[in-house]
């Protein structure tokens, strides 16, 4: 049974159902955390990264919680602070790894650094630096599908910040216009680099736009995969049967600066402690325990195979050999 | 019946969306209506509104759609309805379509048709010619056609390339120029430069539009005894530098000549390059006819002063084939 399914409201999934899934979003959270906490904790420190970091701490249940959704026909377009889509679409984390470090290995091959690539056989769409840029993507992407016949829809990821650029609105709206499939979702952290959201916005809610192009727009709770695995499941069926796309608004925190190098001194450190007692992971643990989903001891093996993957990876990255010069000008043209 | 260049590009995207179904079309009042030039007029009934999708007013939309199909594999042609106003998509051609293929080697099989150019009394914002925004874009095509058959050719090279491609139709000659186009399926190859009149005495290399200025002042400069060579570039990116560097092996006076502004423009370029590879040839400085660094001004006087024309290239021509 898949996920999607697992969450229909008139059909309470068994117990046994819910606590797979659990383990599953538990799995890929703590290994996004895993993997993020050594790049910006240790290799970043090292000199091993060579360019920036910027990481999704705290924020994990929301790639975690839209991407396990996805079908094999859907695409995604992560932003920077979704690595757990990559990892739910099967990217090798040794390859994300090498792309931080800009090594041969990496997606790009070395030729962009952190988040800022995409993998079509794994149905990614790269990320565009300037993220709104990627909604009229998005939408490109939902109308290939319809163009084709395809039950596949588009995921697109985007913060809080994103919807202030005119470009983000024009990709909202031509797929609201076309009814296209796609399912917007906002990982509404509250802080676009330095600027917090009364700065960058009018209304108090990313989702009240949504009404501005006739698209339902939700609320989750971003910090609990659960919330957002039921908002989720609500707008994926609303892409995927044909009624057009769906705002997801994931009520979250950033708990870093905007990069590795960014102390946020301008946060106000009770909103720290207050959103550190709403740990996505902390919350899922405690009701898995809480829920006799899992016992400690399985916590911590997990925690601990996890801690093993990314050795691994970090140790397949580190062998893979940096990018040939001679390599410079090949595949600015297919010819 | 001769094709008029305008007829020609619709032919050649009539063509290409019957042959393909990947193929389709997007932009501003494309269909309904046919396009702000009637390009399209007849697409919409007979393709239907799939492969002839009428957009909002909203160029980073149709832009980045575009690209977005074009990573689903299918074969996008994205018309703007000036090249003006390519800049409200810029950011989506010049970032992310340039860049895909040499960043995560995904292609972006796409067309950006852009009506450029002046002499239609269409001001500031509706006459430019702006593609060296797009030539110094590694990643990008361009392509500026100047006759019916090439503005046929390069659109249905450009709809099967599987790189990204701006390009520019100049509105001046959509119903000005006709021509006898052969019956059956041609296409002309991106990346070749053409020699369109041959001479001895000097190489005038140019483009688009200014293709037919150049062939009118070559005309009445052989009536003085001077034998001009023409050289239609065709294509801007990737360069037919070969062709270019030939002419001026022949002739070794160059005169460079486009509808564009002066700083930054082909000619500079060109000029470079030139020097660069057959330095040895020339005879005589390198010499450009362009359009002053200004905005295109709308009221007749000002425009023919701003745009070049045979007797501001015969004047030069003159003083180059003297040196």
């Amino acid at each position: 049974m898949s996920a999607a399914q697992a969450l229909t409201p008139d059909d309470p999934p068994a117990s046994a159902e819910q606590a797979a899934l659990a383990h599953r979003c538990l799995y890929f959270m703590s290994m996004m955390r895993e993997v993020e906490d050594r790049i910006e904790r240790k290799l970043y420190r090292q000199g091993k990264i060579v360019g920036g970091v910027y990481v999704g701490r705290g924020q994990e249940a929301i790639p975690v919680g839209t991407a396990l959704l996805s079908g094999p026909d859907d695409i995604m377009l992560p932003a920077h602070r979704d690595l757990a889509v990559f990892l739910i679409r099967g990217v090798p984390l040794g390859r994300i790894l090498a792309q931080y470090m800009g090594r041969a290995g990496g997606l790009t091959r070395g030729r962009d650094g952190n988040m800022h690539m995409g993998d079509l056989s794994h149905n990614i769409v790269s990320i565009i630096s300037a993220l709104a840029a990627t909604v009229p993507v998005a939408a490109g992407v939902a109308m290939a599908l319809r163009y084709r016949g395809s039950s596949g829809i588009a995921f697109s990821y985007f913060g809080d910040g994103a919807t202030s650029r005119g470009d983000w609105h024009e990709g909202v709206n031509f797929a609201a216009v076309q009814k296209l499939p796609v399912v917007f979702i906002c990982n509404n952290n509250q802080y676009a680099y330095s600027t917090p959201l009364s700065a960058q916005m009018a209304c108090a809610h990313v989702a009240d736009r949504g009404s501005a192009y006739n698209i339902p727009a939700e609320i989750v709770d971003g910090n609990d995969v659960f919330a957002v695995l039921e908002g989720a499941a609500h707008a994926v069926a609303h892409a995927r049967g044909g009624k057009g796309p769906y705002l997801l608004e994931c009520k979250t925190f950033r708990m870093t600066g905007h990069s590795a190098h960014d102390g946020a001194e301008y946060v106000p450190k009770e909103l720290f402690e207050e959103w550190s007692r709403l740990d996505p992971i902390v919350r899922l643990e405690s009701r898995m325990l809480a829920e006799g989903w899992a016992g400690q001891p399985e916590l911590d093996r997990v925690r601990a195979g996890i801690r093993q993957e990314v050795d691994e990876a970090v140790a397949w990255a580190e062998q893979s050999p940096l990018p040939d010069p001679a390599t410079l000008l090949d595949g600015v043209y297919e010819s | 019946m001769s094709t008029t260049y305008l007829e020609a590009i619709r032919q050649g995207l009539w063509e290409e969306m019957e042959r393909d179904p990947n193929v389709f079309l997007l932009g501003e009042d494309i269909g309904v209506y046919g396009g702000a030039f009637k390009v399209t007029a007849g697409f919409f009934e007979h393709f239907g509104e799939k492969r002839v999708v009428d957009t909002p007013i909203s160029e980073a939309a149709i832009a980045g759609a575009a690209i977005g199909a074009g990573l689903m594999g299918l074969r996008p042609v994205a018309e703007m309805q000036f090249a003006d106003f390519i800049t409200c998509g810029f950011d989506q051609l010049v970032n992310f379509a340039a860049k895909c293929r040499y960043r995560w080697n995904a292609a972006v099989p796409m067309v950006v048709r852009a009506p450029s150019g002046g002499g239609i009394h269409g001001g500031p914002f509706h006459s430019q010619n702006p593609e060296m925004w797009f030539v110094r874009t590694p990643g990008l095509k361009v392509v500026a056609p100047a006759t019916p058959y090439d503005a046929k050719g390069l659109i249905k090279s450009a709809i099967r390339d599987n790189d990204p491609v701006i390009y520019f139709e100049h509105k001046a000659l959509y119903r000005r120029i006709r021509e006898d186009l052969p019956a059956g399926e041609f296409t002309v190859p991106i990346g070749r430069a053409k020699v369109v009149r041959e001479g001895r005495d000097l190489s005038i290399i140019t483009y688009g539009a200014m293709v037919w200025t150049a062939l009118e002042a070559a005309g009445k400069l052989a009536g003085e005894g001077i034998s001009v060579e023409v050289v239609d570039l065709r294509t801007l990116v990737p360069l037919d530098r070969e062709t270019v560097c030939d002419s001026v092996r022949r002739t070794s006076k160059v005169l460079l000549l486009h509808e564009d502004t002066r700083t930054g423009g082909m000619a500079g370029e060109l000029a470079v390059s030139i020097t660069e590879s057959v330095f040895e040839y020339l005879d005589a400085p390198i010499v450009r006819v362009t359009a002053p660094d200004t905005p295109v001004p709308y009221s007749p006087p000002l425009e023919e002063a701003f745009l070049p024309n045979a007797a501001k290239v015969i004047e030069k021509a003159r003083w180059l084939h003297r040196y």
